[in-house]
């Protein structure tokens, strides 16, 4: 469907998605761990919105429900957690320095273009408006994938994670208007348990190896001794 | 169509006109935003006319091409600012050339800039050449995926199209156009070194680019510059009011048009410059080596531009 045979409200459903996809990007390379918390609680925010515009726009009520549920769970409740672990785990200040940050988002980019000819074929059996955003569903997914395989940092690979679930909904949301209640909520459930389960994972790792530097799980620490002895 | 090369003409000596009056207001707003009264608005005109009745004084060791490059600079960004519709839609000019053009006149004023600079001989001449042509390098790439962003909407480079496409169109909301606008705004801040990029109003030997070039210039040689730079901001302000906001354009050349479309753009003009002074208020000039990253912001909208245009604008 060309834009401009659509209404407003459809044109600003594209509008949204196509930002939450840019904040994928901006999540992608934010090196300070506060503001990339403060950048997905914006996506959540912005696949709540979208979902709102969907229920708004296709009159289908019980998005509704499934709106408000994102906003409280995405966008207040998870960020509000994830920024408590930082203080208390003192990452409040922490930088990240990335390796390589301009060929990551050029992958990004590649990843987009990936998941635009994944869905070409499925665009094609027709499906309402919001066809076109399973292709930027997808690509938050992906992207969320690359930042918990780039990222050293653990709590930053949690906030990879959540944005692929925030990439899952958004499809959810555009392929089928929604999922049944039941699942919204035990998925809602579950993600909401990953949290306090990384939680507690936070504290093991640090207590473990006194940094959540995950690359450093790699290590055996006899190597390191080896190594030391042998230097 | 002599009535339409005449217009053309008047719009071409209109920019001219209006360029130093853009920086005056700019000046104004931004002195009143730190609590100062500020010069006059017709301050930058005072400036330049003083400059042009100064003696010209040029080094030893400058070669001809260091005379022959004022006027190259600013005929070539003149040019480029002609290209442009600023009043009406409709000009011979725009038929002749359309937005690869400007890119490339551009291209070719900065090259004699980056070569007078480095012609004398001095540190700070070599420095700044260095310096616009390392942002230049990085902002072109992002400027051209912005334009064909545009393109891609219209099927044409020409800016006229895109205009005329823009407002047959009627008020729409894409998502690509957004991205476009983002990336635009960031390389016209780079290109014509306003606060993030580049302080235009001081001459800190460690942080300055383009008053590095032009700092053996003198008399008129200098007004030339001056005058050059001051078009480049009008018409990257016009690209950007224009292009994303087309409205008030005049569609033909009747007197009431055209008098509809000169208060338009002066208006639209006029916010963005409200716009730009609020944001060189509020932001800090960042070190040379963290715009590299700003660029690559630039590019990557431009991206998310043509991909979000791909994927989400294109009906099958």
């Amino acid at each position: 469907m060309s834009l401009t045979v659509m209404t407003l409200l459809q044109q600003f459903v594209l509008l949204l998605a196509a930002l939450a996809l840019f904040l994928s990007f901006v999540l992608l390379a934010q090196p300070r761990l506060v503001a990339a918390i403060h950048v997905f609680a914006w996506q959540g925010a912005l696949v709540a919105a979208v979902t709102f515009t969907v229920a708004l726009a296709g009159d289908a009520s019980h998005l509704y429900f499934s709106a408000l549920l994102t906003l409280g769970l995405k966008a207040l409740l998870i960020p509000w957690m994830l920024h408590r672990l930082a203080r208390r785990l003192e990452l409040e200040r922490h930088t990240e320095t990335l390796a390589r940050p301009t060929l990551v988002i050029m992958a990004a980019v590649v990843l987009v273009i990936f998941s635009y000819w994944v869905v070409v074929p499925m665009v094609a059996q027709g499906l309402a408006f919001t066809r076109n955003i399973i292709a930027v569903s997808l690509a938050v997914v992906l992207i969320g994938l690359l930042m918990m395989v780039f990222r050293q940092q653990a709590v930053a690979q949690v906030l990879g994670f959540m944005s692929m679930e925030n990439g899952l909904f958004l499809a959810a949301v555009s392929a089928t208007a929604g999922m049944p209640l039941v699942v919204e909520l035990g998925v809602a459930f579950d993600v909401l348990v990953a949290m306090v389960l990384f939680g507690v994972f936070f504290f093991q790792i640090r207590e473990s190896i006194d940094s959540l530097d995950v690359d450093r799980l790699n290590r055996l620490t006899e190597t390191v001794e080896v190594e030391e002895g042998g230097g | 169509m002599l009535s339409a090369w005449l217009i053309a003409l008047l719009q071409a000596l209109l920019c001219a006109a209006l360029a130093p009056l853009l920086v005056g207001w700019l000046r104004k707003v931004k002195a009143r935003l730190q609590n100062r009264r500020g010069a006059s608005v017709l301050q930058p005109y005072a400036d330049l006319r003083k400059l042009l009745f100064k003696e010209t004084r040029v080094a030893h060791t400058a070669s001809p091409l260091f005379r022959i490059a004022p006027y190259i600079v600013f005929v070539a960004t003149w040019l480029a600012s002609a290209t442009v519709p600023l009043v009406a839609l409709d000009l011979p000019t725009a038929q002749i050339a359309d937005i690869i053009v400007l890119v490339g006149l551009l291209a070719l004023a900065r090259f004699f800039l980056a070569l007078a600079g480095m012609d004398v001989g001095t540190a700070f001449g070599g420095m700044g050449a260095s310096r616009e042509m390392m942002i230049s390098a990085l902002a072109e790439p992002a400027l051209l995926m912005a334009v064909f962003t545009l393109a891609m909407t219209a099927h044409s480079t020409s800016l006229v199209s895109v205009m005329q496409h823009h407002l047959a169109d009627g008020f729409l909301l894409r998502p690509s156009y957004l991205f476009a606008f983002g990336a635009l705004i960031l390389v016209a801040v780079a290109e014509c070194g306003r606060i993030p990029v580049d302080n235009p109003s001081t001459h800190l030997e460690l942080t300055m680019i383009h008053e590095a070039m032009v700092l053996e210039y003198t008399g008129r040689h200098l007004a030339l510059m001056e005058w050059a730079a001051q078009l480049k901001l009008l018409l990257y302000g016009v690209l950007v009011v224009n292009v994303f906001f087309p409205w008030g354009l005049a569609g033909d050349f009747g007197p009431v048009a055209l008098g509809l479309g000169l208060v338009a753009v002066v208006l639209k003009l006029g916010v963005l410059a409200v716009v730009l002074a609020v944001g060189e208020t509020v932001l800090a000039k960042m070190r040379l080596f963290r715009v590299p990253a700003f660029l690559n912001l630039a590019l990557l909208l431009g991206l998310l531009g043509l991909l979000s245009h791909v994927i989400l604008e294109v009906g099958t």
